[in-house]
């Protein structure tokens, strides 16, 4: 085998490493206008002081300073990170949580378990647009028809979208609809290679439903569990859609539902009637976004990683 | 024979294509050897898209533009050629008031000719209030009382709710302007007081006031349901701006409504109003037609172009002695004498944090009663104070 390798190698050289050049080329040239080259000018211009148009000098860390210890840009900037933590949690809680009931559900292949998994993997494939519009007439507080089932037995009319108390939950609610079948998914294609072997001998080692779970399949899940835990980190920390669409860019009622990718919107490109466009203070924004994702995406994986080994 | 001369005309303003053709065709006939082009872009990425062309050298001849600060940056930056009696003559049909809207702070020149002035009022359904046996207000006791008759016979007084922001912001102006006076924007913009003064803590007290008239959930009642709660009847009034006359007209075109002053602090005072103007008309300083450009703003300057812009779009022209044929737009152009001024977009949208992140952030909070209008005012304050050299300190 390796000597075929070294022949091959030997006879076309330079005509293997052209072809598999110019296969990568395309490839390459994407990633580098359309992911590399905005990613370095996001780190360039978070350095700089702009007039509201234009970059007009080099400031240092001024921009991180403001958006992290000056007010009010700092009481926004906790504001949407708190948002963001919180989303994480419940996402972790109630949508992955849901996802793993569910998984297990299907998982035993009950009467119709075909329909429901179409049911449950439905909403995955609407626009993140058209859920947070849907949603938004849901709960409209007049019209929606959550309110007027709730009218059915005597509750007044309650503005879930405009309550600062219930706003984020309902923000949260639409994304855990919009999404939960996605880790369902993800879960249950785990438990499935979980091997029949294993489960019938942990049966006739005398194993309940609750033993099964967690002695065999949630270990064996592991892998599953981190691509589930990882996605929900990344999702809930690059929020934007469902929250724009159902509470608009300044996270009304508020700022109940901002989270950061609205906030460093709003901040570098302003808007009409809120704000002046400040490229270097959202850039700020948006590279410390990628560095809490990456690092902490890095961080999770080792640890994971390392927890599914040992398992 | 002249030339002839192409020039372009950009604006966000996409749904006033055929309105602007018109008018232009009018400028050729009056100059054959200069063609306009109309090229409109996405409202939301509209900032983006002009800053881009004109950092490129790039962009329109003749540039739409937004009022105050949003202006204020291009002009900041170069962008914008700076227009007087010489080579904008028509700027001598302007009021002052609309001028300041194109004025660079800095400089004192006029950038931009104001094109329109919007009027935030009270709509009037006058058939409910028929119906009713009422007669709309004009103080706001009476306001209390209307709304109390109202809301007996299930009728939503104000159709107003506090789900869309901008829209928000327009709101507080609306009610609490009667409530202020023109006294209190000179003593806010001489530096003499803040938003923290008894007298704006006051009126921001009077919404809180509303909240019993307005609809049930008015937390999430956004913009777009306000507008259906008052034109399709639901509600007696609405507290919005004379931009969407036209709006409500063409999505009921039965409707019987009359756009009147707030109400008023006592009986007897001077009925305000609140106005702002929407942006003007501006010149690329890097046109290779300036000429052909200036020539186009001077004529979007006069008599001639105002009474067509405001019969064509249903806009206030701030032209002096332009006629508006529509009834309700004479009525509304004859209560901005005594108008007050959208006092944070005209003042405090220059800088960072402006007034309108500010206080659309707190004013849903207040609403809900979790904050205080005190807390508010000084969260106002000390935000400005930032760039506002005048709140510094205190």
């Amino acid at each position: 085998m390796n000597s075929g390798r070294r022949h091959t190698k030997k006879a076309f050289p330079w005509r293997r490493s052209l072809w598999i050049a110019s296969l990568l080329t395309p490839a390459l040239v994407v990633m580098v206008l359309f992911v590399l080259w905005p990613l370095l000018s996001a780190f360039r211009l978070a350095f700089y002081e702009f007039n509201g148009l234009q970059p007009t000098g080099f400031i240092g860390f001024e921009n991180f300073r403001k958006v992290l210890f000056e007010q009010p840009y700092s009481d926004w900037t906790y504001n949407a990170l708190k948002h963001n933590i919180i989303a994480f949690a419940a996402l972790m809680v109630f949508e992955n949580g849901t996802a793993f009931l569910l998984a297990y559900a299907l998982l035993k292949a009950l009467p119709g378990h075909r329909i429901h998994q179409v049911i449950v993997f439905l909403p995955v494939v609407l626009s993140a647009v058209i859920v947070g519009f849907l949603w938004k007439l849901f709960l409209h507080p007049l019209f929606g028809l959550v309110n007027q089932t709730l009218a059915l037995v005597g509750i007044g009319a309650i503005p879930w979208l405009g309550n600062e108390h219930t706003a984020l939950g309902s923000v949260l609610f639409a994304n855990i609809w919009h999404w939960l079948g996605f880790p369902t998914l993800v879960l249950l294609a785990g438990m499935q290679r979980v091997s029949k072997e294993v489960i019938e001998a942990a049966r006739l080692d005398g194993a309940g439903d609750y033993a099964l779970m967690t002695k065999i399949i949630w270990p064996l899940i592991a892998p599953s569990v981190t691509i589930v835990t990882i996605l929900t980190f990344i999702g809930s920390f690059n929020w934007f859609e469902i929250p724009y669409v159902m509470a608009g860019l300044t996270g009304s009622p508020g700022g109940a539902t901002d989270v950061l990718g609205l906030y460093f919107y709003r901040t570098a490109f302003g808007s009409t009637t809120t704000g002046i466009q400040d490229f270097g203070q959202g850039s700020a924004l948006a590279v410390m976004m990628f560095i809490i994702v990456a690092g902490v995406t890095a961080i999770a994986l080792r640890y994971l990683r390392r927890r599914e080994i040992e398992l | 024979m002249a030339h002839a001369t192409d020039i372009s005309f950009w604006t966000w303003r996409q749904e006033d294509k055929a309105a602007y053709n018109e008018l232009f065709a009018d400028f050729t006939k009056a100059n054959p050897d200069i063609h306009v082009k109309f090229e409109s872009f996405p409202d939301e990425n509209y900032p983006t898209i002009v800053s881009t062309a004109l950092a490129a050298g790039k962009g329109g001849d003749v540039i739409h533009t937004h009022a105050y600060g949003w202006l204020e940056q291009f002009v900041k930056a170069g962008y914008f050629e700076p227009q007087d009696l010489t080579t904008v003559p028509s700027l001598a049909n302007q009021p002052a008031d609309a001028l300041v809207a194109g004025t660079y702070r800095a400089d004192k020149k006029v950038y931009s000719l104001p094109f329109a002035s919007q009027t935030l009022g009270l709509f009037i359904n006058k058939d409910v209030f028929a119906k009713a046996g009422l007669t709309p207000p004009t103080t706001w006791d009476e306001f209390i009382t209307v709304s109390k008759a109202l809301k007996d016979k299930g009728i939503y007084p104000l159709a107003n709710g506090m789900g869309t922001s901008w829209f928000n912001e327009m709101f507080v102006a609306i009610f609490t302007n009667p409530f202020l006076g023109q006294e209190f924007v000179s003593d806010l913009t001489s530096g003499k007081t803040t938003f923290k003064d008894p007298r704006y803590v006051a009126a921001l007290g009077k919404l809180l006031e509303l909240r019993d008239y307005m609809p049930p959930g008015f937390e999430g009642i956004d913009y777009d349901t306000a507008g259906q709660l008052f034109i399709s009847g639901k509600a007696a009034m609405l507290a919005g701006g004379s931009f969407d006359i036209a709006t409500y007209r063409s999505q009921n075109p039965a409707i019987n409504m009359d756009f009147v002053a707030p109400p008023m602090a006592k009986a007897g005072d001077t009925p305000q109003v609140t106005k702002f103007f929407d942006g003007g008309y501006a010149v690329n300083a890097k046109s290779a037609n300036k000429e052909a450009a200036l020539k186009l703003v001077n004529w979007m300057g006069t008599k001639e172009f105002g009474d067509k812009f405001s019969a064509l779009l249903g806009n206030i022209s701030p032209i002096k002695g332009v006629v508006i044929k529509d009834e309700l737009l004479a009525h509304v152009a004859k209560l901005n004498e005594t108008a007050m001024p959208h006092i944070n977009v005209v003042y405090f949208r220059f800088e960072k944090p402006t007034g309108s992140e500010l206080l659309q952030g707190d004013i849903t909070k207040m609403m809900s009663g979790s904050i205080t209008p005190d807390q508010l005012a000084a969260d106002l304050t000390s935000g400005l104070a930032k760039w506002y050299k005048p709140f510094q300190g205190k």
